[in-house]
């Protein structure tokens, strides 16, 4: 398969240093790894927020990074998680004094590297707590995982406890509101097509021509169900009950929506089945507080999307609502 | 450089010599239930600890500990750097007096249980907690309870440990990439407890060694010790459910 890359080796490193020549003055390398930051960190007076994982998934990790979400973030090769040393440096460089919140997605290699920075970090007296988001509703266990995976609403954790982080909260209170998303929020995904990986350079799995997979991981771990290709109302009718069926929302509360696209399905699909999703909710009686669409969380170039809901509250309104500025997300 | 501290470094290129000789059949145990990168990552990890650990200037057994483990945390990677290489620098914590019979039995149990903190694995799990909790308890009661020299307590932890290997081939793996297979993981082993044992056979030759001593013949019969969540689960293959 064609990619626009150089050596498949340098990918990870080449990205970055394309992501701060893009935003020189938002986004800082740390030399000597994988670990980028904010250009005016760390900030004194706030709870940083820190978090990490495998690359590829494009524009998280990184292009959270800014006012009102993360301090920092690391990237570890395509699909593998960075090493605990260089979440180490990222803590290092983001700790003012204040306290660190590690934000982790539910995977082994994430959750095991992150845990031993740290412990390590505790041992330097540096205060830090973490919460691991798992919020994908399809499956228990999976290729990478023990337990749900963390997906999508992962974007919603940073821009909550940043929000509540740049009021200057302890970390007891940004860790608290971390979790609060966590307990209310989850997504689906489906995918048409298989991400190719730069090193092998072909699908990861097989998909046939009219074949589509539910309930899909972002690293091309496998779904729940292979099923032929289907209108897109009934794929986000598929992916949204489920979602609701296992949050439980009733009718007459409010929630936040992201259709969010893998990486290579055009923005005009996504807005299809954003259409529908909207559709669906006032039939329920579920109103939307707020709707967002595009690629926030994506598996290479795989083609579908995800869906993902959280009931918010008005803390979680406020949070929500409050202005961010980094690369991929500004609210004002 | 401290006795210990040559011990050590001479421990240290022994495993990574034996885990590159063992390269090949790593990756091999692994493919079969997992992703087919433990051979490559471990005999990458251990190369770079072993030039880490030789241009150290005038170590103590507790500095190379500390520096093996920070290598292969960062050279690794996946799972098996915080479980190899972070649990090495939480237990090289216990060597700042130097190596001791005690400080040996402490340094080992405090691996011991920062591989099963970090890993919330337990025996029976299919994975190196099998071979290294047989090893460690064996390692500890040869020493505290039976006052037995710390070579012949090694020899017994090793013995005690190739057990614990053999004994992850017919369960079922509940923990790391392998418990995905559900029952299909049942019938391999696992390839962390076999570089486990790798390891705790080089560290037995080389402390034989320092010592001037042949490798004590150890009575095969010593009990395996279980774990104290118990091993009921898993210890018997069940007909393939799903």
């Amino acid at each position: 398969m064609k990619k626009l890359i150089n050596d498949p080796d340098d990918v990870v490193d080449e990205m970055l240093d394309g992501m701060t020549a893009a935003y020189p003055e938002r986004l800082r390398r740390l030399p000597e790894t994988q670990v980028l930051v904010r250009d005016d960190g760390p900030v004194e007076g706030k709870v940083a927020l820190v978090t990490g994982g495998g690359s590829g998934h494009e524009p998280t990790h990184a292009g959270f990074v800014g006012d009102g979400m993360l301090d920092g973030a690391a990237a570890g090769g395509v699909f593998s998680s960075p090493t605990a040393d260089e979440f180490g440096a990222l803590i290092d460089a983001c700790d003012a004094g204040d306290g660190v919140l590690a934000i982790i997605k539910n995977y082994e290699g994430d959750v095991m590297n992150f845990e031993t920075a740290i412990e390590l970090a505790e041992m330097e007296d540096v205060e830090i707590d973490s919460v691991v988001v798992d919020d994908d509703v399809a499956v228990e266990d999976s290729l990478y995982t023990s337990g749900r995976r963390g997906v999508c609403g992962t974007i919603l954790v940073h821009k909550a406890a940043g929000a509540k982080a740049a009021e200057g909260a302890e970390l007891s209170e940004v860790k608290r509101v971390a979790q609060n998303v966590i307990d209310n929020v989850g997504t689906m995904g489906m995918a048409l097509t298989s991400c190719v990986t730069p090193e092998k350079g072909e699908p990861t799995f097989d998909l046939g021509a009219d074949e589509i997979e539910l309930g899909i991981g972002i690293h091309g771990e496998p779904g729940t169900e292979r099923t032929e290709t289907m209108p897109a109302d009934d794929v986000t009718d598929e992916l949204t009950e489920t979602v609701l069926d296992d949050l439980d929302v009733d009718s007459g509360q409010e929630v936040l929506t992201i259709v969010n696209g893998m990486g290579g399905t055009p923005q005009m699909e996504l807005f299809v089945v954003n259409r529908r999703l909207q559709e669906l909710l006032g039939e329920r009686d579920i109103e939307t507080w707020d709707a967002w669409v595009g690629d926030y969380m994506t598996s290479l170039d795989m083609a579908g999307a995800s869906i993902t809901v959280c009931v918010v509250d008005d803390e979680l309104k406020e949070l929500l609502g409050a202005p961010a500025d980094t690369p991929a997300l500004t609210v004002r | 450089m401290t006795d210990d501290g040559r011990a050590a470094v001479a421990a240290v290129e022994a495993v990574a010599n034996r885990i590159e000789r063992e390269r090949d059949y790593l990756t091999q145990l692994d493919s079969a239930i997992g992703d087919a990168d433990h051979g490559g990552n471990m005999a990458r990890g251990w190369a770079a600890a072993a030039d880490a650990a030789r241009d150290l200037d005038d170590p103590d057994a507790q500095t190379v500990a500390k520096t093996v483990g920070k290598t292969l945390m960062s050279k690794v990677g996946g799972a098996s750097g915080p479980l190899f290489g972070g649990s090495l620098v939480f237990a090289s914590v216990e060597l700042d007096d130097g190596v001791t019979a005690e400080s040996a039995v402490a340094f080992a149990e405090t691996y011991l249980e920062k591989v099963k903190d970090r890993g919330d694995a337990r025996v029976g799990d299919q994975t190196m907690v099998d071979a290294l909790t047989p090893a460690v308890h064996t390692f500890k009661k040869s020493i505290e309870t039976d006052s037995r020299p710390a070579l012949e307590a090694l020899a017994k932890a090793v013995d005690a440990a190739e057990r614990g290997v053999a004994f992850t081939v017919p369960i079922r793996a509940r923990k790391g990439r392998a418990s995905y297979l559900g029952w299909r993981s049942v019938g391999h082993q696992d390839p962390g407890a076999t570089s486990t044992l790798f390891i705790l056979e080089e560290l037995l030759a080389v402390a034989a060694d320092q010592l001037d001593s042949e490798v004590p013949d150890v009575d095969a019969t010593s009990p395996t010790i279980p774990d104290e969540a118990g091993t009921d689960e898993g210890t018997t293959p069940e007909p393939e459910e799903d």
